[in-house]
């Protein structure tokens, strides 16, 4: 059943991986990206984990804001071997969005300025949101650039990943000030409106913080179209035929529920999805009837105390492995999948190489 | 913990912190407390675990005697703060129904996050600012992960720097006070003993360190998975024939490992802050009576 990942992203020059917080994302997304590189692609993978994990595990000590080549020594020590290339960073997102200022604004007074506005430099470093437009801000630049053949994209940790899906929206939201911009600077029929808006905002806020604002739109104006052409661009991207969503989930209801959920999103979206990554399955034994059934299999081999904790741990563990198989046919059946691809529940999370090439093997088949 | 005014509960998703939530509220509400747990728009965790609907808007529901939900969805927050808190009759009416003020929220720095927690603030108001609300002896607020907390921690401070003068910097600093005191508010996060969650955990009380000068009062550590095995038997599962309940105990024997590991790094990390833990439900899905369970737990040792 786990056969297939690489069938399916054959020809994609783009893999997103996505789904809920903490369903293992990052690790998909290495995983991924390992798999294509040993197969023989130029593979680029950007990942969003503030906990540094993906570069622990691939045996870098830092990852920058650009891609840097993975030494693949580790992997083939591993029995992996390497047929393509496999480079990596970590986005930051921060001077990722500097850097699309930089590129888009090509006077530098007006750069230094926008780079020195309070209310920009608080937008930059905002939590919501930001991650997620340098996020697709950094996948197009380096799709543009055409350094690498697959590009796979770890998406920002957020509750939610349809927050991902709204990001080129974001980055014309980041612009959608212009309405603003105009209420602080009104001409026209709409000043006497706006001129009381602004009064009653200048009432609560102070007027300090309506003069940045007011400035930080001025000098914003003059990158509209530059930022919008970024939008389209990137929604263009994102729709395209060689670009593919991987939905990660683990079988806990609320992850479960967010992948069906964004699934159909995607479709309604017009973007593809190669397929469904269910994370952190337990092993079903369809043998398994009662503990006592069990218990008297094992105690000759293990004597009774020992062999009745096993058989008690082992009807533990298959409630949940029945759940997750519960959990499966759920999303067979809203996802019209037959064939998700599912990952076995580890004692520990994957923190070396040899656990990543353990989990490749699981993904892409031969080992099961 | 319960003589606090506000519960803070974060932590990274996924390890349960919305269950922890609405247990704390039971346990609060079972000793006689009016509680109300409060969760932001968008997620409906609580409300879910607690077996309700969850109520649009900003609607304070009674569950059972004691004990209230709220979602708080920044809009109608917005609508209620102008209404209840700018002073004078103009600008309510005029921005609420500008969808330019709209944008002014988007697009400034710390405005959406201010609005959400000026909404806690004022739910531990006595008596409340919104007019005929109800007091409440505590608030539980289901926080979001560890990254969007600090900013709605942090909102308040940045708002009042940007904002230097006017009705809402003065207000920002008043809830950046209340934050910071220790006997008003109480901060728990909530953790699995698996490396992510703990990291996030840690990195929590360092920020938590860095930027407010105080620390975690509380670290839950959920689903804790029973240690059965000795090394010796382990030994003796690992020599043992193939079989499909031999791999379930080594799989448990290596969780707990992993576990132990990991309760070692929350340790090291967190000192002498307070911990506690909640065992493992091997279920399917938690029940009213596996909350209460947690809810005991909870009451006994925070």
């Amino acid at each position: 059943m786990t056969r297939g990942l690489a069938a399916r992203l054959s020809g994609k020059r783009v893999v997103i991986c996505a789904g809920a917080g903490g369903v293992g994302k990052t690790t998909v997304s290495a995983t991924v990206a390992i798999g294509l590189a040993a197969r023989g692609s130029r593979v680029a993978v950007v990942t969003i984990d503030p906990a540094r994990r993906l570069a622990e595990a691939l045996g870098l000590d830092e990852l920058g804001n650009e891609p840097q080549l993975v030494d693949v020594a580790g992997f083939e020590a591993s029995g992996l071997e390497f047929r393509g290339e496999l480079s990596a960073m970590m986005l930051d997102p921060k001077r990722t969005l500097d850097e699309l200022i930089e590129q888009l604004t090509p006077d530098v007074r007006t750069r230094e300025a926008i780079l020195a506005n309070p209310v920009y430099d608080h937008l930059s470093k905002a939590v919501g949101g930001s991650q997620e437009y340098s996020a697709v801000a950094k996948l197009f630049e380096l799709e543009q650039r055409g350094d690498h053949e697959v590009i796979v994209l770890d998406t920002p940790p957020s509750r939610s990943a349809i927050d991902f899906l709204d990001a080129p929206q974001r980055l014309t939201g980041f612009l959608e000030g212009r309405a603003l911009g105009a209420l602080l600077r009104p001409t026209g029929p709409l000043a006497r409106a706006a001129g009381v808006v602004v009064s009653a905002l200048r009432r609560i806020t102070g007027g300090g913080l309506l003069e940045d604002l007011t400035a930080f739109f001025q000098l914003f104006s003059g990158l509209l179209e530059g930022f919008e052409a970024r939008a389209a661009g990137v929604e263009r991207l994102l729709t395209d035929p060689a670009t593919a969503f991987l939905v990660v989930t683990s079988t806990e209801r609320a992850p479960l529920e967010e992948a069906i959920h964004f699934a159909g999103e995607l479709e309604r979206a017009g973007m593809r999805r190669a397929g469904v990554i269910v994370n952190r399955v337990h092993a079903l034994d369809p043998t398994e009837r009662d503990t006592v059934a069990t218990m008297s299999r094992l105690t000759a081999a293990l004597g009774l105390p020992l062999a009745r904790k096993v058989a008690r741990t082992h009807a533990d563990v298959q409630l949940l492995a029945r759940r997750d198989e519960a959990s499966l046919g759920l999303l067979r059946a809203a996802l019209q999948d037959p064939d998700p691809f599912w990952l076995a529940d580890r004692p520990s999370e994957i923190r070396d190489i040899s656990g990543l090439v353990a989990l490749y093997g699981e993904l892409f088949g031969g080992m099961r | 913990m319960f003589e606090k005014r506000l519960l803070i509960v974060g932590g990274k998703g996924g390890v349960g912190r919305s269950t922890i939530s609405a247990a704390l509220g039971i346990a609060a509400a079972r000793r006689g407390l009016s509680t109300i747990v409060a969760e932001v728009a968008g997620q409906s965790d609580v409300a879910a675990v607690l077996g309700v609907e969850p109520a649009e808007r900003l609607r304070e529901v009674e569950l059972e005697p004691n004990l209230h939900h709220i979602t708080i969805e920044r809009r109608a927050a917005l609508q209620e703060y102008l209404r209840e808190e700018v002073p004078g009759v103009l600008p309510a009416a005029i921005l609420s129904r500008s969808n330019l003020f709209e944008l002014f929220v988007e697009a400034t720095p710390g405005m959406r996050e201010l609005l959400t927690i000026g909404k806690v603030w004022e739910l531990t108001q006595r008596p409340r600012h919104t007019r005929g609300a109800r007091p409440y002896d505590l608030v539980v607020l289901d926080a979001p992960a560890s990254g969007q907390l600090i900013a709605l921690l942090g909102a308040p401070r940045t708002f009042s720097s940007i904002a230097r003068v006017g009705p809402v910097a003065h207000q920002g600093s008043e809830i950046d006070r209340m934050l910071k005191d220790p006997g008003y508010v109480g901060l728990i996060a909530v953790t699995t003993a698996e490396q992510m969650a703990v990291t996030e955990a840690l990195s929590l009380d360092g920020l938590l360190t860095d930027r407010f000068n105080r620390r975690l009062d509380a670290v839950v550590v959920n689903r804790m998975v029973p240690a059965r095995f000795s090394g010796s038997e382990a030994s003796a599962l690992a020599s043992a024939a193939d079989d499909p309940a031999v791999r379930s105990a080594q799989w448990l024997y290596g969780r707990v490992r992993a576990q132990q590991a990991q309760l070692a790094r929350l340790r090291r990390g967190l000192g002498s802050v307070r911990r506690t833990t909640l065992p493992y439900l091997f279920t399917s899905q938690l029940a009213r009576a596996d909350i209460e369970r947690m809810a005991d737990r909870l009451a006994r040792s925070l």
